[in-house]
């Protein structure tokens, strides 16, 4: 295994820590309490090509590795959360066309998706059914050269912001998760609504809107993949989501230590820095480890998929892992920060809110043990 | 137009260090950056060739690392970057530098505009830019912070310490420009993996048929004494109490102070 970065994914990240530091971190509580779209900070990343980093450049990507995505992507979450929920967002829809697309959809969707012009994203999840795909009832039925969609999803990061959706539907009910299929849905197309935007425990700018077909015709060229090939697009396409998030809750998880760390050698209580007392420095210690290895997971997994090897139970492991080390993280650097940790005077106590969406978020904690536990049975079980 | 823009490498610390036996600065473990205002000037040139078309060249002279610098010009959008690395232009001064400089726009042919950045962070003599203009018999303007070309002319605000001149000049002019001009941008990633592979142009003295007496050690009648960096300012005092006490002793200190220096 090497996850050793080459000259040119140095230069890129180099480049991208740079930007974190100089124009997403000083704002990034603007950009939290603002509560809307982060628009300027999205069209910056358009401006720097970091919108289709793993998209060949044929179709206006990088053609640089998901290794170099997910770095990327860890500079983004750490040094503004919501941007970088953003930037995760919309590989789920950049991956499953640059993945299942006909030339002419990549054409058509993944180039302008790539280049940022056009943001992304990816509906699966609906009242009904969210850990259970198979359970998904918008309907699509075929009527001429037209998909007819109905039903609603919800909680759909990007939703009424993004251009190009994603959507799972179900072309045979019986048929349950066999009976999936995927489509491209354009924003504008006539049935096609935004309802209700979730209010949540945190990242009020990240849009979790509900998605409203009635009667929405979908040109049957925007099918992606084959019919009733849907169950497939949307496990591949949370496997490497799972990848995003994980990496997201790794960013935040290395936003809370580096917040937390000089605060520790700044505050002083009994005369002296509390960096100097051992229950800190242990609660320091553990953060810094449990960071690093949920990154190394995190890495591994993205590895996996650049070498072109299965990768699922890796990205499972790395999102599970990953999550559950944010929301430890962040809540010890809430309790570094004390008191003050637990104001709006510092950032740690939005980060522990921030943490809690990534062990629910595409797959539940519950939902990645299941995942891997199918694998860990099938391989050793027999 | 054709635009040239002369750039130099500095280091990136403020607190650089000088070798006390050679009197140079210790480059040794610093890293490398193109001079903040020489950005600007990178900028302006871009700007003039998105309104008026043309081509961005940049130039620099300095060790062989310098083409450093001038793949960072080409990420930001410029089209050419020339180097001249000789070992004989070491220890150059701006006399020299700008006498090298000058035989390098004119290997170049036709220009319409040299910009340089107002000075650099490590020498700070401000001195190139009006060296290049007088070697090049060009009109000069320093400190622009606004530039507009048109009819062959170029008219230039500049910033003084107490008010703004507007000047109009003939093409072809060398302009030097100040850090308030405009916000250089960010190379985006494609033009910096591009720049990364760019071919460097690169010259020898020999290449610009330069009379050696004007050049390197020979062509620098400067000769730096000594060197020291300013003596460290002290911790100073931190006051805490009321906004009010603070303010007391505050105004105590200024005018012991001022009785102090009478």
């Amino acid at each position: 295994m090497d996850f050793s970065f080459n000259e040119d994914q140095i230069a890129i990240l180099d480049a991208v820590k740079e930007f974190c530091d100089e124009e997403l971190a000083p704002k990034a509580e603007q950009t939290d309490a603002a509560g809307c779209w982060p628009a300027e900070n999205v069209s910056k990343l358009a401006e720097l090509d970091l919108m289709g980093i793993p998209v060949s450049e044929e179709y206006g990507g990088l053609g640089m590795d998901f290794l170099t995505w997910a770095a990327v992507g860890e500079e983004l979450s750490r040094s503004c959360t919501t941007t970088g929920a953003v930037y995760g967002a919309h590989l789920l829809a950049v991956f499953p066309i640059m993945h299942f697309g006909s030339e002419e959809q990549k054409q058509k969707y993944l180039a302008p998706l790539a280049k940022g012009g056009k943001i992304g994203a990816f509906g699966l999840t609906e009242p009904g059914a969210g850990s259970d795909a198979g359970a998904v009832s918008t309907k699509a039925v075929l009527d001429g050269d037209h998909y007819v969609l109905n039903g609603s999803k919800i909680f759909i990061s990007n939703g009424g912001e993004a251009e190009v959706y994603v959507i799972i539907a179900t072309s045979d009910p019986s048929r349950g998760a066999r009976g999936l299929s995927a489509f491209i849905v354009e924003r504008g197309t006539p049935g096609f609504e935004f309802g209700r935007d979730e209010k949540k425990m945190a990242f009020p700018s990240l849009p979790n809107r509900e998605l409203i077909f009635a009667d929405c015709r979908v040109p049957k060229e925007n099918l992606l993949g084959r019919e009733r090939a849907g169950f497939l697009v949307a496990m591949r396409t949370l496997g490497v989501g799972r990848i995003g998030m994980a990496i997201g809750a790794v960013g935040v998880a290395r936003a809370a230590l580096e917040a937390a760390v000089p605060y520790s050698r700044q505050r002083e209580q009994f005369g002296k820095p509390i960096s100097t007392f051992q229950a800190v420095q242990f609660m320091l210690a553990d953060m810094a480890t449990e960071v690093d290895a949920a990154r190394l997971l995190t890495w591994r997994s993205a590895w996996l998929k650049d070498q072109g090897k299965p990768f699922e139970k890796e990205a499972a492991m790395a999102k599970l892992y990953a999550s559950e080390v944010a929301m430890r993280v962040t809540t010890k650097a809430v309790q570094i920060f004390g008191g003050y940790g637990y104001t709006r005077e510092f950032p740690v106590e939005r980060y522990m809110r921030e943490a809690k969406l990534f062990e629910i978020v595409e797959g539940t904690s519950e939902v990645q043990r299941m995942v891997i536990a199918n694998h860990v049975i099938r391989e050793l079980g027999r | 137009m054709n635009i040239v823009v002369c750039i130099k490498q500095v280091p990136e610390t403020t607190e650089v260090s000088v070798d006390p036996e050679t009197n140079a600065l210790v480059r040794e473990g610093v890293d490398s950056i193109v001079n903040p205002v020489d950005e600007n000037a990178i900028e302006a040139a871009l700007l003039l060739r998105e309104a008026h078309g043309g081509k961005v060249t940049v130039v620099t002279m300095g060790p062989p690392q310098a083409e450093e610098a001038l793949r960072h010009a080409l990420a930001m959008g410029a089209d050419e970057g020339i180097l001249l690395s000789d070992p004989a232009s070491r220890g150059s001064d701006t006399l020299a530098t700008s006498y090298t400089l000058a035989r390098m726009v004119r290997k170049l042919g036709e220009v319409d505009l040299v910009l340089c950045g107002r000075q650099a962070i490590d020498g700070d003599t401000g001195q190139v830019g009006p060296g290049l203009a007088e070697r090049l018999g060009a009109p000069q303007v320093t400190f622009a912070i606004e530039l507009e070309v048109s009819d062959g002319k170029l008219r230039a605000r500049r910033v003084l310490d107490d008010f703004f001149e507007v000047l109009e000049v003939s093409l072809p002019a060398v302009v030097t420009v100040v850090k308030q001009m405009n916000e250089p941008r960010r190379p985006s990633m494609r033009n910096l993996l591009k720049a990364k592979r760019a071919e460097i142009t690169k010259w020898s003295l020999a290449d610009l048929d330069a009379d050696s007496t004007q050049t390197g050690f020979e062509g620098s009648p400067t000769q730096v004494i000594r060197v020291w960096p300013p003596a460290k300012r002290s911790g100073g005092r931190r006051l805490e109490g009321a906004p009010d006490e603070i303010a007391a002793e505050i105004a105590k200190v200024i005018r012991d102070v001022k009785l102090a220096s009478g």
